[in-house]
């Protein structure tokens, strides 16, 4: 498990609050998008930027930094937020999310931001670029680490495991794929709408290396990491279990959200519309309590 | 004159029993070598058809930058643009049928909208594919590349001009789509003729400047039937143009309306489905620039079959006299 100090937890905790709150923010002004799954991966987001990459955000083209690879586009208001944040463009740009001629699409388009690894959007092909990512790597004997962010839902395209397969081939172990498991899709649960586990097994079975992680446990996602860096003969998957819509009472576990932005339309058993926008800033801004340094 | 002096052709080019024949494919693998001695960031992609590519020419000389992918063409797009992300050209190769047939998406994605440069052989493309029948016969993969923005799509019409292609390919800025065939086809050019993409080439110039019938406008292999049809039709006393338009974008719109100004009826030949191939660009540029009548040479809103190449190729109606029939049908069309 990973060391982290107290202050540190404390900073990345605070840090993905207050990417969480640029989401609701982004997404209420861009009046479309996905709620559920931006705010699942804030806390994944969080560790990597501000904990886990090497990189650096006013050197961009540096050759030698870690990729990270987004391959479910649709959540990239986490994205956009903590390369905000991180300082790879101004916070205030957030607000042009989808607008015409805005550098921040509606899912990622590489040659438009840069410091983005990739475009995406269409499920499914993430993995393999950043297989061919890693191939690269180790053809010239590069040290960087490529990190493919990806989906569950993702795992029911047919490209993904034809990466899956490749990869383990070549034990691309410069490769860490992190799925983010938060069972729901447009259509429902995954498990409804089409099985996927067991999820480790599959993986082992293609001969990679699988870590079960709590997705919200900044020191359980960077112990994973470090071990990750550790495994040299085979590529690395990361199942971290998220909560989509985490940190918002009505968003959690509702694949109703996984599609919607807040303060658009009614949805059952949520605040009214009018209402949805301030109740989940006010249940974040509030969350100051519930941080886990400050119990201890 | 029929032949225009300034182009370097191949010997016996008008004589098909003595013309030299060799395949596309071949000058694609020996191109990608040459290219791959000129530039060591070029690296190469198989899927599982690395001899009947041609690739296995560059696999074998410099084997650590060759990769495999085996049967998974969406993976191999998309490992394409990872390693060009990281500083490799990658070319990658498969039938037309599945590469771009079957990895459209990600080679729009992934490749074009992503600005990543790779160059994409189609190999066995056309109805020469022969007894393989229909389902390996990639008759709408120009039409499915052309209209993805920022990037070029060739046709070449010969070895030698496959080779100057896929060299040419590797130097240029954007992602390439190089369509192939399958069989020994005749040589159209010379090893020294000019090639550059983007310039198509007036093969075949009127004997009077200021009477000129027709202009047949023709891409890959069926450019020589292109020529043997109007060598033919000179001999019947008419006076045409015959285009080499290897490339099919960016087209080239100046040729292409200069010719048509001057002959006031078009005719296009390819081994592609009418709907949205070659003709449907040549179609489209004149439609805006300079309209004449046309005629289109190739598959009319069909599925092929298995047969010969040349069978195949007459019975869907892409012969020497499907082409003289076509320019004597525009010619009456004219105004």
């Amino acid at each position: 498990m990973a060391h982290l100090h107290d202050e540190k937890i404390k900073f990345l905790e605070e840090t993905a609050n207050q990417i969480r709150q640029d989401i609701i923010e982004m997404l209420y002004e861009a009046k479309s998008g996905h709620s559920a799954g931006p705010l699942g991966m804030a806390d994944v987001f969080t560790a990597f930027y501000f904990h886990i990459l090497n990189h650096d955000p006013k050197n961009l083209g540096w050759p030698d930094r870690d990729r990270l690879v987004l391959s479910n586009g649709h959540i990239c208001p986490v994205l956009y937020a903590a390369m905000a944040r991180a300082g790879y463009f101004p916070v205030e740009e957030l607000k042009t999310l989808r607008k015409l001629g805005s550098r921040l699409q509606g899912h990622p388009h590489r040659p438009w931001l840069p410091g983005l690894e990739t475009s995406s959007g269409p499920l499914g092909s993430g993995l393999s670029q950043a297989a061919g990512m890693a191939y690269a790597a180790l053809m010239d004997k590069k040290k960087y680490n490529i990190y493919c962010l990806m989906s569950d839902a993702e795992q029911q395209t047919g490209n993904i495991w034809e990466a899956a397969m490749w990869a383990g081939k070549h034990k691309l172990n410069n490769l860490t794929a992190v799925m983010d498991r938060n069972n729901i899709q447009i259509d429902g649960f995954t498990e409804d709408i089409m099985p996927l586990e067991p999820l480790r097994e599959k993986y082992e079975a293609f001969n990679w290396h699988v870590i079960d992680v709590d997705g919200h446990n900044f020191e359980e996602i960077v112990g994973a990491v470090e071990e990750a860096k550790a495994i040299y003969e085979k590529p690395v998957l990361i199942l971290a279990h998220t909560i989509p819509g985490k940190g918002i009472d009505f968003m959690e576990f509702d694949y109703r959200w996984h599609g919607i932005p807040p303060g658009i339309g009614d949805v059952k058993d949520s605040p009214p519309k009018a209402e949805q926008v301030k109740v989940a800033l006010a249940q974040l801004r509030t969350l100051g309590g519930k941080i886990k340094s400050e119990h201890q | 004159m029929p032949l225009n002096p300034k182009i370097k052709f191949a010997e016996n080019v008008l004589d098909k029993s003595k013309v030299e024949q060799k395949t596309t494919r071949l000058g694609f693998g020996e191109g990608l070598v040459i290219a791959g001695e000129e530039d060591k960031n070029i690296v190469a992609l198989c899927a599982d058809l690395t001899e009947s590519t041609q690739i296995h020419l560059f696999k074998n000389k410099f084997p650590e930058r060759f990769i495999e992918i085996g049967v998974a063409e969406q993976n191999m797009a998309a490992v394409a643009s990872g390693l060009a992300a990281s500083g490799k050209i990658p070319f990658i190769a498969s039938y037309g049928m599945f590469s771009p047939g079957r990895n459209w998406e990600q080679l729009r994605t992934t490749v074009a909208y992503n600005e990543r440069k790779v160059v994409i052989g189609m190999m066995h493309s056309g109805i020469s594919v022969g007894p393989d029948g229909g389902t390996h016969q990639a008759i709408e993969d120009m039409a499915i590349t052309r209209v993805i923005p920022k990037v070029v799509v060739v046709n070449p019409c010969d070895y030698h001009e496959a080779k100057k292609a896929t060299i040419a390919a590797a130097k240029h800025p954007l992602p390439v789509f190089l369509r192939f065939h399958r069989e020994k086809t005749p040589m159209v050019t010379a090893a020294e003729s000019n090639f550059e993409i983007g310039k198509a080439e007036i093969l075949f110039t009127p004997k009077e400047e200021n009477k000129i019938d027709v202009a047949i406008i023709a891409c890959g292999p069926l450019v020589h039937n292109a020529l043997l049809a109007a060598n033919e039709l000179e001999n019947e006393g008419m006076n045409l143009y015959v285009l080499n338009n290897h490339t099919i974008k960016p087209l080239d719109e100046k040729t292409i309306v200069e010719v048509a100004r001057k002959a006031g009826a078009v005719v296009t030949v390819e081994e592609h489905q009418v709907l949205g191939g070659m003709g449907s660009a040549v179609a489209e540029a004149l439609a805006q620039n300079y309209p004449v009548p046309m005629e289109f040479i190739g598959v009319r809103d069909q599925f092929g079959q298995s047969g010969e190449p040349n069978e195949l190729l007459e019975h869907y109606g892409m012969g020497v006299s499907h082409i003289k029939e076509a320019v004597k049908k525009v010619i009456k069309r004219k105004a």
